[in-house]
């Protein structure tokens, strides 16, 4: 048996689509609405799932009481009610799309010790989700 | 392979406590849950059934008997109970969602005779849930390996 658990969160945020690295008709053709230059925001949900055993003290994968403080602090506080553009400091040589911010949680909440990382998962509308785990490889060097 | 899931919701109560742990120490881990006077949730399970559709009729599986299945095996057992005290299957365990979807896997694991049980989720809350599936832990390793 493999237990997992996964717990959701809530941030929201505003964020621009725009690469310096292409034209401003690129730009437009690719990002299209996104690409607003005064920005947009969305209700994100993240959810994160953790795997291992039960420890039998606990009955728990990991306890709450460390994971929840854990994402509060590295992901909630410094992205919640931020332009992820300028607030946050990935996002000043990345396009924050939400593979990108997706990628970007995840390599943050690798730190978490108390049980395995297992997957990433956001939605930035109730239509588009994006979901980040180990197999998903390193960044790749792109203009975005 | 195609998967079909059915889901069945159950209302308990239960309580975070751990006997071989001193009372501030179950305070500390368990905080809020602790409180013995128990706490409830209506529950989500989710059961997931993996397999090839039989084609004469099209199913992988009868849905029906899955519901029976879910109703005898699970709702009888937990549905309006006190988890602490009243199933057996988790008597010396902290039933933790993890533990209710190990349990429910162990519980329903022999009875699926067609199709293979794919994975069990519990949702204790819109915003939490466990996953138990056939794979092992041992694969990826763990913080508690």
């Amino acid at each position: 048996m493999k237990l997992s658990l996964t717990r959701r969160y809530h941030f929201a945020a505003s964020h621009r689509l725009y690469s310096p690295a292409f034209t401003e008709g690129e730009n437009n053709r690719l990002y299209g609405k996104c690409g607003n230059p005064y920005g947009h925001g969305h209700n994100y949900i993240l959810e994160v799932t953790v795997s291992g055993p039960i420890d039998p003290e606990t009955g728990m994968v990991a306890n709450l009481g460390e994971l929840d403080p854990f994402v509060e602090r590295e992901i909630i506080e410094p992205f919640d009610h931020k332009y992820l553009n300028e607030q946050v400091d990935e996002f000043r040589a990345s396009v924050p799309t939400s593979e990108n911010v997706c990628r970007e949680i995840y390599r943050r909440l690798k730190a978490f010790q108390a049980a395995r990382l297992e997957k990433v998962r956001i939605e930035e509308t109730s239509n588009n989700s994006f979901e980040f785990t180990s197999d998903c490889g390193e960044k790749r060097d792109t203009a975005r | 392979m195609i998967r079909v899931t059915r889901k069945l919701e159950f209302s308990a109560a239960h309580f975070y406590h751990n006997p071989k742990l001193s009372a501030e120490e179950n305070r500390r881990i368990f905080g809020k849950c602790n409180n013995p006077h128990g706490h409830g949730h209506n529950y989500v399970l989710e059961v997931t059934v993996a397999g090839q559709p039989d084609p004469a009729t099209g199913m992988l599986l009868d849905l029906k008997e899955l519901k029976d299945i879910l109703q005898r095996e699970v709702a009888e057992r937990m549905d309006h109970r006190h988890l602490n005290y009243e199933v057996p299957e988790l008597a010396g365990k902290i039933p933790t969602c993890e533990n209710i979807a190990a349990v429910i896997w162990q519980l329903l694991e022999p009875k699926i005779k067609t199709g293979k049980l794919d994975r069990v989720r519990v949702y204790e809350s819109a915003d939490l849930f466990a996953d138990c599936t056939g794979e092992t832990n041992g694969v990826h390793g763990g913080a508690h390996t």
